[in-house]
């Protein structure tokens, strides 16, 4: 077992789609939760293969998305520092901040900005870099921030004392909830993030079961456990019956990954945090804790106040606000397609792959 | 938000794994996870393993996929 | 006096640069038309339609499993002539040496040069050389120009697409490109990529002495990979193109490879595949011809041409869902998401 291509197999895919559909008389609005669900659903065709009844709607889900502008320009601030070298994931390279994205940064100022895999190849260039200062770009999820505790621990006990991270992990849940706090959303069923799930378990959506009564189904990525969990999704709301399901029972368990848990919890300690489009979300956000603030970037450089505060300020038309809210979709934009395409991008949904708008623009006619 | 992809552990040394998809081999750090051995399959993000996959689990979830189309038709 | 390494004074003009032409460019790649040194190549042609193309080649690394940037450069060019239905018989070669290269890698990027010409059959046949300064260049750059012959009533151009025009494919995507990156620092993964770089002249000889004016159009997925070609094809033509993912040979390392990254191997460079679009009654018999061929044994049909929608491509997945394949925006970068 390879654990990919029994879970795309055509005939049940296909013996799933049609007892899917007809389980949809009537009109049922799911969100996945996920970027990466998103972009699986396109990469497969999967919206196309279902009744229209159907509607599938996005979240917030990427991380990328939704780091604020004022962030992406403290990193670029960051790499434009003496000695320093600054290493990211791809997906951040060419976000847009409030001016300039870290790619032009690297193309027009010469700044020494580099791709990693991995937080790993981070703390490798620290050690052959003595003399530099190496800052890496904490983005991401429940999914990705225990392996940035887990590289801050491995600095600390190796006595690395030239590498940095500068933090802008997100927590799901908490996002979850201002987002049915807002009330602006009507939501059928949520199918919930699988990695994020393989971290921090079922639990965590409970409350969203008990106290918005929508049933939730933790899902993975292939396109047979995307279509199994929209008909368990449909289930649920047949039977009336509202939980929290597993359907990606073979990489989440019910706790989570508590050793992960753990050494997040160690390293990292929530904090409020700004959305990109949606604002401040309470204790949505990760600070690197006291015992390890030697590691902390933006307590290491003495950050100028940053001058552009606003997020989207210069982005009047673009709706990526109401899109990572799941208001409004890609097509409602004024700016989709016309100002605002994956060459050119003025909001966040549109720069990174897994973002709505660009999942819109490339797989959609 | 998060790729995710199930890799084989080929070979364990302290909390350093050799993983393998496709032929292809990648170190990945075993710090995340607890209990796995060489043979295992992991979730692999971000050059971290984050989860084992339970190969039980799994041929139960194809099992009742299959159900499902046979007791709905 | 022996040097192991190019200087700034190979580039003069002067005596170094002379030793440097005869004991090492005319050594590795001497023919009766370069050996004259005169300031143009002068040679005799058929009457009859000529192809002229030109590509400059810049890789890092310049050595790569499967091949250097020696036979990249001549293979590009070879296979630039072909699919325009030439047959290639004379390249030029201008190098751009950054100071400091060694003199034996430049002699192996010659001689594989001159190995992937003899494969194709051409001759290297003038040339130049400048030496720049340590960080102006990366080591070495290479420029190739060629020219072919285009047999008599054949016609292969995107505008002679019609509907109904089966899509093949010569073999496996994403070899070269994945070759090239797993050499990269940083990435760190390995396994026994080879570059799939190669001489497509004799493979589209043979499918054009089979099926002649049948193939309609030709290109070589180079940057940018098929999915790039297949929407040029589609914007030239105004028609559309519809392909089906399960048709499409890709090798299990590059699939691994691939998910490892989060790249699409719809999108990733091939030095040595062509797609064609040929009129659908002769698909099958261009297929077998295909296959006969060592370059070709992987070939497959991997779609049609539809009438819409107009300039687009359209996937049909492994479980039956469809998507558009747009053009690739930008390098494809190692992510999480």
């Amino acid at each position: 077992m390879r654990y990919i291509d029994e879970f795309c197999d055509p005939g049940l895919a296909k013996r799933l789609v049609e007892s899917i559909n007809r389980l949809s008389d009537k009109e049922i609005v799911l969100m996945e939760v996920c970027g990466t669900h998103t972009m699986a659903i396109f990469k497969h065709g999967i919206k196309k293969l279902l009744a229209p009844s159907i509607r599938l709607v996005s979240g917030p889900g990427c991380p990328v998305c939704v780091t604020a502008a004022q962030d992406i320009d403290v990193a670029r601030w960051i790499s434009r520092q003496k000695d320093v070298i600054f290493t990211t994931f791809g997906d951040m390279i060419r976000v847009p901040g409030g001016a300039s994205s870290l790619e032009r940064q690297k193309g027009q100022e010469g700044a020494d900005i580099r791709v990693v895999y991995s937080i790993l190849d981070a703390l490798d260039i620290a050690r052959n870099n003595p003399t530099k200062r190496v800052v890496f770009f904490g983005i991401g999820f429940e999914t990705t921030a225990p392996s940035i505790a887990s590289g801050i621990q491995l600095a600390s006990k190796q006595g690395l004392d030239n590498f940095f991270v500068y933090s802008c992990h997100k927590l799901i849940p908490p996002a979850m909830k201002a987002l049915l706090e807002s009330g602006e959303v009507k939501i059928d069923g949520f199918i919930c993030p699988g990695h994020v799930s393989t971290i921090i378990g079922a639990k965590p959506y409970e409350f969203i079961a008990e106290q918005y009564h929508i049933p939730c189904v933790i899902t993975g990525f292939e396109p047979l456990d995307i279509l199994q969990a929209i008909l368990m999704l449909v289930k649920a709301r047949e039977s009336g019956q509202v939980g929290v399901e597993i359907q990606y029972t073979r990489a989440v368990k019910h706790e989570g990954n508590v050793v992960a848990q753990r050494i997040l919890a160690e390293v990292f300690e929530p904090i409020d945090a700004v959305w990109r489009g949606i604002g401040v979300i309470p204790d949505s956000g990760l600070k690197i804790r006291q015992e390890y603030s030697r590691f902390d970037a933006l307590l290491q450089f003495e950050m100028p106040e940053m001058s552009d505060k606003s997020d989207l300020s210069n982005l009047s038309d673009c709706i990526c606000g109401l899109i990572l809210r799941g208001i409004a979709i890609p097509t409602d934009c004024p700016l989709f397609k016309t100002v605002c395409n994956t060459e050119n991008p003025v909001g966040a949904c549109m720069v990174s792959l897994e973002g709505t708008c660009a999942a819109y623009y490339k797989y959609s006619p | 938000m998060c790729l995710g992809i199930p890799v084989k552990i080929m070979k364990i040394s302290d909390s350093l794994a050799v993983v393998e998809i496709g032929g292809v081999k990648r170190q990945a750090s075993l710090a995340l996870v607890e209990d796995v051995r060489v043979g295992d399959y992991v979730i692999l993000h971000a050059g971290f393993a984050i989860q084992k996959v339970d190969e039980d689990d799994a041929r139960e979830s194809l099992r009742l996929l299959e159900e499902i189309g046979i007791c709905d038709i | 006096m022996q040097f192991d390494r190019i200087l700034l004074s190979h580039g003069s003009g002067g005596r170094l640069s002379q030793q440097l032409i005869h004991d090492v460019f005319l050594k590795e790649l001497g023919n009766e038309i370069l050996d004259e040194l005169n300031d143009s190549a002068v040679f005799n042609v058929a009457e009859g339609k000529l192809a002229y193309t030109t590509d400059a080649y810049v890789v890092s690394p310049i050595f790569f499993p499967g091949g250097d940037i020696g036979r990249l450069s001549a293979c590009g060019t070879v296979n630039d002539l072909s699919m325009s239905g030439a047959k290639p018989f004379y390249l030029s070669a201008s190098f751009i040496i950054e100071e400091g290269l060694s003199i034996n890698d430049l002699k192996t990027i010659l001689m594989s040069m001159k190995q992937a010409a003899d494969e194709a059959g051409v001759k290297i046949v003038c040339g130049d050389t400048k030496v720049v300064g340590r960080g102006m260049a990366d080591k070495v750059f290479i420029t190739t120009s060629g020219i072919g012959l285009i047999p008599d009533g054949i016609d292969i151009s995107p505008r002679r697409i019609r509907p109904g025009d089966s899509v093949i494919l010569s073999g496996t995507i994403g070899d070269h490109g994945i070759a090239i990156l797993s050499q990269r620092e940083g990435l760190g993964f390995s396994s026994d990529f080879i570059s799939d770089v190669a001489p497509l002249n004799h493979l589209v000889a043979s499918m054009l002495d089979e099926v002649g004016n049948d193939i309609h159009a030709m290109r070589d997925p180079t940057r940018g990979g098929l999915a790039t070609t297949l929407n040029e094809f589609a914007q030239v033509a105004n028609l559309g193109m519809r392909i089906y993912e399960d048709k499409i040979p890709v090798q299990d390392n590059i699939r691994g490879a691939c998910e490892l990254l989060g790249f699409d191997p719809l999108y990733i460079a091939n030095e040595g595949k062509l797609v064609t679009i040929v009129e659908n009654v002769a698909g099958d018999r261009v297929l077998a011809c295909m296959k006969r061929h060592p370059l070709g044994i992987n070939a497959e049909i991997i779609g049609e041409v539809v009438e819409k929608p107009e300039g687009m491509v359209s996937l049909v997945t492994r479980i039956g869902g469809t998507r558009v394949i747009d053009m690739m925006v930008g390098d494809q970068l190692p992510r999480i998401c």
